[in-house]
């Protein structure tokens, strides 16, 4: 009998992996990168053409192995060559992240192997998408970077940031320590593709600060096999009308076991939060969280979970609200369960066998339409899905 | 083109159909008329293969072949096609993506299906998402139009449509049907009769899509019996007068 805590019950030594890596050397040119790397890359959304890209940054192991900004008001570059630059930055670190929240905060305040620094100037629009990919290269590799996204007041930009490993890679460890800002009025949509091994395990520590009149919107998207993936992204609306919309699209391979969520706390009148999670497991175990706690009246929340079981696995759905005033108006729906019978017979009475019919459902399932996603990655991403369903059926 | 021979068919241990006996052939269309709960569409469920309609008697032949245990997918490429009553959501899945799926491996013009059922602003929602009762029907329609199947079951195609959409459903009908009356200039009525070769059985509780659609054959399915067999204009004005009950006396 299969057994779920309420708490990740994977655990991880971080003794087992080693913390030091080869430096990798860095490339002027992306068409420098081994096919082998560029092709895993491309996979979680790095187009290596950097055809409307407005900066591209790449880290393999602990080493930035290319970075640079292709348009005006935009910076995109190493953490450290940041931290020399902007003397102010310091102070962004470790804001709204304790480096004693648990071992692997410690482990990315101790040991770090560098990050992206990635930031809207005041009012610049950045129209094309800033890319970025963070990449295990070395076998038993405990990658720790610490991330820092400013977007500055009455900035608009989207950041698609994909992480992945060489294909021949067995075990590693993920640590990344990522902290958003969303200034007054600024608009900021983060995309993040996962593409991890069968054994990698991955725990991101993410926390996101809006401003007042701030839109931060989040997709994260993980239809690889990874080993154990444990994370939620904590979001404070600190301004009067700040928004974050949260999206996530989990497959879970049989091994695979994903525990993940997100924590928005509503601090100001008239600040909404949205998370819509879809989930399926083909034998993995899934725990989706999200947790909306309201803190004055005039805010407002919706949390919609829905999880597919299709064959052999365990989908646990913890959706939690938290009122602490009259006046917040928050709702939740969650659904776990298989296919229902009738849709996969509703359409083999149109002629599709059943395989068909499962795969189209399970499609349309997880088209969850993401807002500001370029057309070519919303095509690879639908993509990725077809891929995924093949793999599952 | 469908004959039944002899069925019984339960549903959750419950005998609700049984000795069944119809024969549609080739061209014909036969109206089933029947009282809510008298086993119109499970019959019309057993004959498409859904699962939960159990046959514990007799046969169904389809174009010659037994298709009484065939899978569903395998009924509907032989040329069986229904429009469901209450057909289920299919969230994410867009209305036009099905129409392409119904037509398999053959071109649809999607488009031009749509504008004739005046549903092109559905094509880009989720199928049956939100739907009303008429937008239901004219989606059913839309899928049988691209799917083009011999045999067309039709559940209630009149039900929950308002006024100006059953005239649209009727003469969309008759189109599947092969039995509309505007023809092009000169060509003769009885050649185009002779071209004629799908097939449907209508299910009706109201008799209204007699006004619109014109049939070969009426039958009444009364208590999970079929009980009467005759011209269908002539069976509706028996069941208006009389009402169902003392309609099946007669043959019974």
């Amino acid at each position: 009998m299969h057994h779920v805590e309420k708490t990740s019950k994977i655990n991880i030594e971080l003794s087992n992996y080693s913390s030091d890596a080869e430096k990798h050397e860095y490339v002027e040119d992306l068409s420098q990168i081994e096919s082998v790397d560029s092709n895993q890359m491309l996979n979680v959304g790095v187009d290596i053409a950097e055809l409307d890209r407005a900066g591209t940054f790449i880290q393999k192991d602990c080493s930035v192995i290319h970075s640079k900004a292709m348009k005006e008001g935009v910076e995109v570059m190493g953490i450290s060559d940041a931290l020399k630059k902007h003397d102010w930055l310091k102070d962004y670190l470790w804001k709204y992240i304790s480096p004693e929240k648990d071992k692997f905060t410690e482990a990315a305040r101790q040991n770090p192997h560098e990050g992206y620094f990635i930031r809207s100037l005041p009012g610049a629009k950045i129209k094309q998408p800033v890319q970025s990919c963070l990449y295990i290269a070395k076998e038993g590799f405990s990658q720790n970077v610490h991330n820092v996204v400013i977007a500055e007041q009455d900035s608009q930009m989207h950041i698609i940031t994909g992480c992945s490993t060489s294909p021949h890679l067995v075990t590693g460890l993920h640590v990344g320590v990522s902290e958003i800002f969303v200034k007054k009025n600024a608009i900021l949509h983060f995309t993040m593709i996962h593409d991890w091994g069968e054994q990698i395990n991955v725990r991101p520590r993410t926390a996101i600060h809006v401003e007042e009149g701030g839109v931060i919107v989040s997709n994260y998207i993980s239809l690889r096999p990874v080993g154990s993936l444990q994370m939620s992204p904590t979001t404070y609306l600190d301004g009067k009308g700040a928004v974050a919309r949260f999206n996530s699209i989990l497959v879970a391979a049989a091994g695979c076991h994903l525990d993940v969520g997100s924590t928005v706390h509503l601090n100001y009148p008239d600040t909404r939060a949205e998370i819509i999670s879809r989930a399926i497991t083909v034998g993995g175990t899934i725990i989706a969280r999200g947790e909306m706690i309201g803190k004055v009246a005039g805010c407002k929340g919706h949390l919609e979970c829905k999880g597919l079981l299709l064959n052999d696995g365990i989908m646990h759905a913890i959706p939690e609200l938290q009122a602490y005033v009259p006046g917040v108006e928050m709702s939740h729906e969650a659904a776990v369960g298989k296919i229902d019978q009738r849709e996969i017979e509703y359409l083999m009475a149109r002629g599709l066998d059943e395989d068909e019919a499962v795969s189209t459902i399970v499609r349309g399932f997880l088209n969850v339409d993401i807002e500001g996603l370029p057309p070519g990655l919303a095509a690879e991403i639908d993509k990725a899905v077809t891929e995924t369903q093949k793999d599952m059926i | 083109m469908l004959i039944i021979e002899d069925l019984a068919v339960d549903v959750g241990g419950k005998t609700i159909l049984n000795h069944i006996n119809m024969e549609i052939p080739k061209g014909e269309t036969h109206i089933l008329f029947g009282p809510n709960g008298s086993g119109k569409t499970s019959l019309m469920m057993t004959i498409i293969g859904f699962s939960g309609y159990t046959v514990t008697h007799g046969k169904i032949t389809f174009k010659g072949e037994d298709i009484t245990y065939m899978p569903i997918y395998e009924r509907a490429r032989l040329g069986i096609g229904v429009s469901f009553q209450r057909p289920p959501t299919i969230n994410g899945l867009k209305t036009r993506e099905l129409v392409t799926l119904c037509a398999r491996n053959k071109p649809a013009d999607v488009e031009n299906l749509a504008e004739i059922l005046n549903f092109t602003s559905f094509l880009e929602r989720d199928v049956n998402r939100n739907f009303s009762g008429g937008e239901i029907k004219r989606s059913e329609m839309l899928q049988l139009m691209a799917q083009e199947p011999d045999l067309v079951l039709l559940d209630e195609p009149e039900s929950g449509v308002d006024l100006e959409n059953i005239v649209l459903l009727g003469e969309v009908a008759n189109t599947l049907l092969e039995r509309g009356v505007s023809h092009p200039r000169g060509m003769i009525e009885h050649a185009h009769l002779k071209k004629r070769t799908t097939s449907a059985l209508v299910i009706t509780h109201t008799g209204h899509i007699l006004d619109y659609i014109t049939a070969d054959k009426g039958q009444v399915l009364y208590n999970g019996h079929l009980c009467c067999s005759r011209n269908p204009r002539e069976i509706l004005k028996w069941i208006r007068k009389y009402g169902y009950e003392e309609c099946v006396r007669c043959t019974m």
